[in-house]
């Protein structure tokens, strides 16, 4: 068996994860998430909150609970099930960004917390504030003709 | 020409073994047989790098402990581990005031340590030769994978390292169990890039070893009671059995592999199974050589299985080179 036989040999053979129950999972949770952010802002308003406000009050408490259960060590327990259902929304990026940092706390505020923090949300933060340069500039070059 | 098969002269003992495991493992089938655990995975450390250097810390000494030896009668010791350029042995082990050789051959390190020792011993260089290895889970994530409480989802032919840590006394004079020949692994790259499947990666190197050794010697697989790889996982093993049936060997019989069985895979969600250097070192020292001691075995051939990769070699594209170092080990000379 040469390279290429053996790699095809390998990935035949390889058990694949369950795509189909997954997703399901993964839309349930999503949805939840989703659902809890309609409940949040519906409470918020029936306190008389402004909306701007309540705009701000939602993903912050998602974020807020997000990390919590991070740090309690739950998050990653629940995420391992639900995939991308924790992954996509707010979540999922608060969690991202305070693994690194609770992770690193031991290298030191500056060379641990410091740098590492962003080491799995950094691409996102590049590659997002890139698109939407990127999109920035269509959009203009659009208007001008 | 190649010298493949070291035979001992002076075949060198095992004359004492420590094993030291973290919850998640002795919660596994084989939980009542460590000698320690820590439910916490801490063993009162601040960092996870220093709880696994304390694991070998106490390993060794229990090892020596049960040999009634102190630093002085140990020649040296051969120790190695996963986390970057060896520090958890290293530091793990700088109480001791003895000469300290560092290994890294990520899972097969212990096979290695083992082959090294009685290499050293044989040779009549050494007296008494400490092996010692280790694996921690936290730190291992930490290195190779993601941040710990980071919510990941792991593929089904993903390995979980395994917190653990397997300390060896290897003596000129004893009685047994005996080391009698080793082969030493050759690196064997077969593509695989993917370091969720370690176990696809690893298993041409322990198919490579085994073919070797079953020519060399004019062997086959029934001639041993046991035939335990470590640590290939669920996936590696079953590729071991079906590559091995093609070459004309019956590997299923006397068969086994120490990241398959360290966890309940099903009831602890391991997955593909146990990895890491304290795997095969921990099961070793509580398991296996305690049923050669017992006679339950007689003759057996332990083949430690690495996989050569780093984070950045993977980030590289790099493709996983396995390595799979053997021991024979017999009750009896």
């Amino acid at each position: 068996m040469n390279k290429k036989e053996y790699k095809k040999y390998s990935e035949e053979r390889a058990k694949k994860s369950p795509l189909f129950s997954n997703c399901i999972k993964a839309f349930l949770c999503g949805g939840a998430i989703c659902t809890l952010g309609q409940l949040l802002k519906n409470a918020y308003e029936a306190l008389g909150i402004s909306e701007e406000s309540v705009k701000m009050l939602v993903p912050v408490t998602l974020i807020f609970a997000a990390v919590l259960l991070s740090g309690l060590g739950i998050f990653d327990k629940i995420a391992k099930h639900t995939g991308a259902g924790t992954l996509v929304p707010i979540t999922g990026f608060a969690n991202a960004v305070v693994s690194p940092a609770l992770d690193t706390k031991n290298e030191g505020w500056v060379l641990g917390v410091g740098a590492k923090i962003f080491t799995i949300s950094g691409p996102v933060i590049l590659y997002g504030m890139l698109s939407g340069a990127i999109y920035g500039i269509i959009y203009w070059i659009v208007k001008v003709i | 020409m190649r010298k493949d098969i070291i035979k001992f002269k002076n075949p060198p003992s095992i004359i004492s073994r420590a094993s030291v495991v973290g919850n998640k493992e002795h919660q596994g089938p084989f939980g009542g047989k460590y000698d320690m655990y820590d439910e916490t995975d801490r063993f009162g450390m601040p960092t996870w790098e220093q709880s696994e250097g304390e694991m070998q810390r106490q390993a060794l000494n229990l090892a020596m402990k049960k040999a009634q030896l102190k630093a002085e009668d140990i020649d040296a010791i051969f120790a190695g581990d996963l986390i970057n350029q060896c520090t958890s042995s290293s530091y793990g082990l700088l109480d001791f005031d003895i000469p300290y050789f560092g290994l890294y051959g990520a899972c097969s390190t212990c096979a290695q340590a083992l082959l090294l020792s009685s290499m050293t011993v044989s040779s009549g260089s050494f007296e008494n030769c400490a092996a010692v290895t280790s694996s921690h889970n936290c730190s291992a994530e930490r290195q190779f994978r993601f941040p710990l409480e980071y919510g990941s989802q792991r593929p089904p032919t993903a390995q979980w390292t395994a917190t653990a840590s397997g300390a060896f006394i290897v003596s000129s004079k004893g009685k047994g169990p005996y080391i009698v020949e080793a082969m030493g692994g050759i690196s064997t790259d077969m593509g695989i890039n993917d370091a969720n499947n370690m176990g696809a990666a690893m298993a041409p190197a322990a198919i490579s070893t085994l073919s070797r050794y079953f020519t060399v010697t004019g062997t086959k697989p029934a001639d041993f009671d046991k035939i335990i790889t470590g640590d290939l996982g669920f996936e590696g093993y079953s590729i071991v059995i079906d590559i091995m049936e093609k070459q004309g060997y019956d590997m299923r019989p006397v068969y086994t592999d120490c990241g398959l069985v360290i966890y309940d895979r099903e009831a602890q969600d391991m997955h593909a199974g146990g990895s890491g250097c304290g795997c095969s070192a921990a099961l070793m020292a509580a398991n296996f050589l305690e049923e050669i001691e017992r006679g339950i075995l007689n003759d057996v051939l332990f083949i430690g299985t690495g996989a050569l990769l780093s984070q950045m070699s993977v980030q590289q594209g790099l493709s996983i080179p396995g390595i799979a170092h053997l021991v024979r080990i017999r009750r009896e000379i």
